[in-house]
């Protein structure tokens, strides 16, 4: 053993107390370093444990993704209103389904400093028959003031004046294709009339809003039009009251000085309000936000399921080597932060790539449904916490098996 | 050190309770000076592995008085007995190197829970400690690379890097054939001498007891002879094996 002389170097066995302990840090990246030597030993495990992963985090973009769009697409009618305040009612529930406030609310609002123009909305479920096939689906009728430009929609300004032509509608052109070929028709012999509740109305023009889950299919009337459609409305009450505020004004001070005016019987709300309190009722009086948040839970659970599979078999077929290393003075708590490191590897590991994919089939599904959906650094954000959690819950439960790794079995 | 790194006064261990309690472990004392080489051996069941994950702070001590490297282990808790084990080389019947960590990272796994030493510090230690014991040229090879006296030998290298007192070592032959068995004891006590580091160890191996500074024979839980190795004549090992001929159970 000619090697003996070599150690001379290494320092004398005697009195020496237990080493002092690594810092947390550096423990800690040690312990994740082993993780990650173990992971990379066999690489068809490491491989479906990220697919699983990947797989989890595709699910729940996909789910929030949908969740998110659905959700914006109800508030497209509102986000597509020129107006800093609305007059809504208070037992309104959702903008679809309004109800009713006097008409005189809205004038009434213009005695406000701050307040430059204020213009009734109308908003009434009708049904529209299908110009090509005669069946009648059920559409959302959109009445404004057209001098007012209220509305800001693409399209509008070209048939503004057409608007105004008695018994004319606008149609929107992102209704769902189950309301006729409508744009196809137009486009070929222009304006022509179709029956909307018990009346006819003549289409002359396309605007572009889009379909929610409140409304298939949007058409677009003047006041007065809306009226001789729903002619059992009394003409005292409108649906919405829009606000537009002078440059300058102050919105939280005009919308006090709007509820110190008017009676109870309306309430005064900012758009975000306005856009909180739809999909608060999407969100919280429809199975939709909890179907999505279910959705997304499954996939959580299924990835979880993936990872603890794969750690725990990983456990189970090294616990000789997890009792050594305890033999050799590693603590129970030091294994299972080698676990929970595999754990977040694994997560980064998904993560990646699912995002990457996530955010691919977003503009497929995106370009083929016209639902308002992409990637934002919020979601990711979010959704890197949930893979995280996830992969967390994994490890700490297969890190239970830990306590099998007895290291006087050794022996 | 104040005393030596192993005294044992009158330890008694049991598994089961009540009706299914049984003894294996009988007022056991047992000492191991600095530098000893100790062989424990005896027949199966005799209680002498119950003794050594005792000693090795593997197993929490019930009854009597085990100081090991200093260290009291009657009532001692789970941190104690971790944080004694970092001061203490075991070499194991298998090698138990971890497969996908080549031999040179398997033996600088024993350094990881000394925060004073850098990566690189390590490594070199390692890498000293494998030329130690022959095996400079395969410090990167994985243990599925290696022969089954090699990766022993990753073991003894594992065991003895980071300078322990003590060494506690179970049947290290039992998996070798005979010229690596003998290769690998004889490795172990020479490093073991020039470092005054103590050892205990567990074997039925006749053709090993030649190593030995003592040897000690249990018997029914009980040490029943304790002899100075150099008193038995050359041919005695086998005869004096003869009581733990029988397999280890």
């Amino acid at each position: 053993m000619n090697a003996l002389t070599e150690l001379r170097v290494l320092p004398p066995p005697g009195t020496r107390e237990a080493p002092k302990p690594p810092g947390l840090a550096a423990s800690t990246r040690l312990a994740v370093r082993l993780a990650w030597r173990q992971l990379r030993s066999e690489k068809a495990r490491l491989a479906s444990a990220i697919a699983g992963v990947m797989f989890a985090c595709m699910l729940v973009f996909m789910q929030l993704g949908f969740r998110s769009a659905l959700f914006e697409s109800a508030t497209t009618l509102i986000g597509a209103m020129r107006a800093d305040l609305f007059l809504m009612s208070p037992m309104t529930l959702a903008s679809f389904r309004p109800e009713p406030i006097p008409r005189a609310r809205v004038s009434q609002a213009l005695a406000v400093e701050g307040v430059a123009a204020a213009a009734p909305v109308y908003l009434a479920q009708s049904s529209f028959r299908n110009p090509a096939t005669g069946t009648r689906r059920t559409i959302q009728l959109i009445g404004f003031d057209v001098e007012a430009g209220v509305l800001d929609l693409p399209g509008l300004a070209s048939v503004r004046e057409a608007l105004k032509q008695p018994d004319s509608f606008a149609f929107d052109a992102r209704s769902r294709p189950e309301f006729g070929p409508v744009t196809a028709m137009l486009a070929e012999r222009g304006a022509f009339p179709v029956q909307i509740g018990n009346r006819d109305l003549r289409v002359v023009g396309t605007v572009e809003l889009g379909s929610s889950f409140g409304a298939d299919g949007n058409a677009v009337v003047s006041e007065v039009n809306f009226r001789r459609v729903v002619s059992a409305r009394k003409a005292s009450l409108v649906d919405l009251g829009a606000i537009r505020l002078r440059p300058g004004a102050d919105l939280l001070a005009t919308q006090a000085a709007l509820r110190a005016i008017l009676p109870p019987d309306v309430g005064v709300l900012t758009q975000a309000e306005l856009r909180a309190h739809e999909r608060r009722y999407w969100e919280e009086a429809t199975p939709i936000g909890f179907i999505f948040s279910f959705g997304s839970l499954m996939g959580l659970i299924v990835g979880m399921v993936i990872v603890y599979q794969v750690l725990f078999s990983d456990i189970a077929g090294h616990l000789k080597e997890y009792a050594t290393l305890k033999a050799l003075g590693y603590s129970s708590g030091y294994l299972g932060r080698v676990v929970l490191g595999a754990a977040g590897i694994l997560a980064v590991l998904g993560f990646v790539p699912g995002t990457v994919i996530s955010s691919i089939l977003y503009g497929v599904v995106a370009d083929a449904t016209f639902l308002p959906l992409n990637m934002t650094v919020e979601r990711a954000a979010w959704v890197l916490v949930m893979i995280f959690g996830m992969c967390a819950a994994a490890g700490l439960l297969a890190s239970r098996k830990l306590r099998d790794a007895n290291p006087a079995d050794m022996f | 050190m104040l005393g030596d790194p192993i005294e044992l006064e009158s330890v008694t261990y049991a598994y089961g309770d009540g009706a299914l309690r049984r003894e294996v472990l009988r007022d056991v004392a047992l000492r191991v000076a600095p530098g000893e080489i100790v062989i424990l051996t005896g027949p199966s069941g005799s209680g002498k592995t119950t003794l050594l994950t005792l000693v090795g702070a593997l197993r929490a001590a019930q009854a009597g008085s085990l100081r090991v490297l200093g260290q009291e282990l009657a009532g001692a808790g789970e941190g104690v007995r971790v944080s004694l084990r970092q001061r203490i080389g075991f070499i194991f019947q298998s090698h138990n190197l971890l497969g996908f960590l080549t031999a040179r990272q398997n033996v600088a796994m024993a350094l990881e829970l000394d925060g004073a030493i850098e990566e690189r510090a390590r490594l070199a230690r390692a890498g000293e400690m494998m030329a130690a014991v022959g095996l400079a040229e395969h410090t990167e090879k994985l243990p599925g690379q290696l022969s089954g006296g090699q990766r022993q030998r990753v073991a003894v290298a594992r065991a003895l890097v980071h300078a322990p007192s003590l060494v506690l070592a179970d049947e290290p032959t039992a998996a070798l054939d005979r010229a690596s068995g003998g290769e690998v004891v004889r490795l172990l006590r020479d490093l073991a001498r020039s470092r005054g580091t103590a050892i205990l160890l567990v074997t039925h191996d006749p053709r090993i007891l030649d190593v030995a500074d003592r040897i000690v024979m249990m018997e029914d839980g009980r040490v029943v002879s304790g002899s100075a190795a150099s008193v038995l004549p050359a041919g005695a090992p086998a005869g004096l094996a003869a009581p733990g001929g029988a397999p280890r159970g």
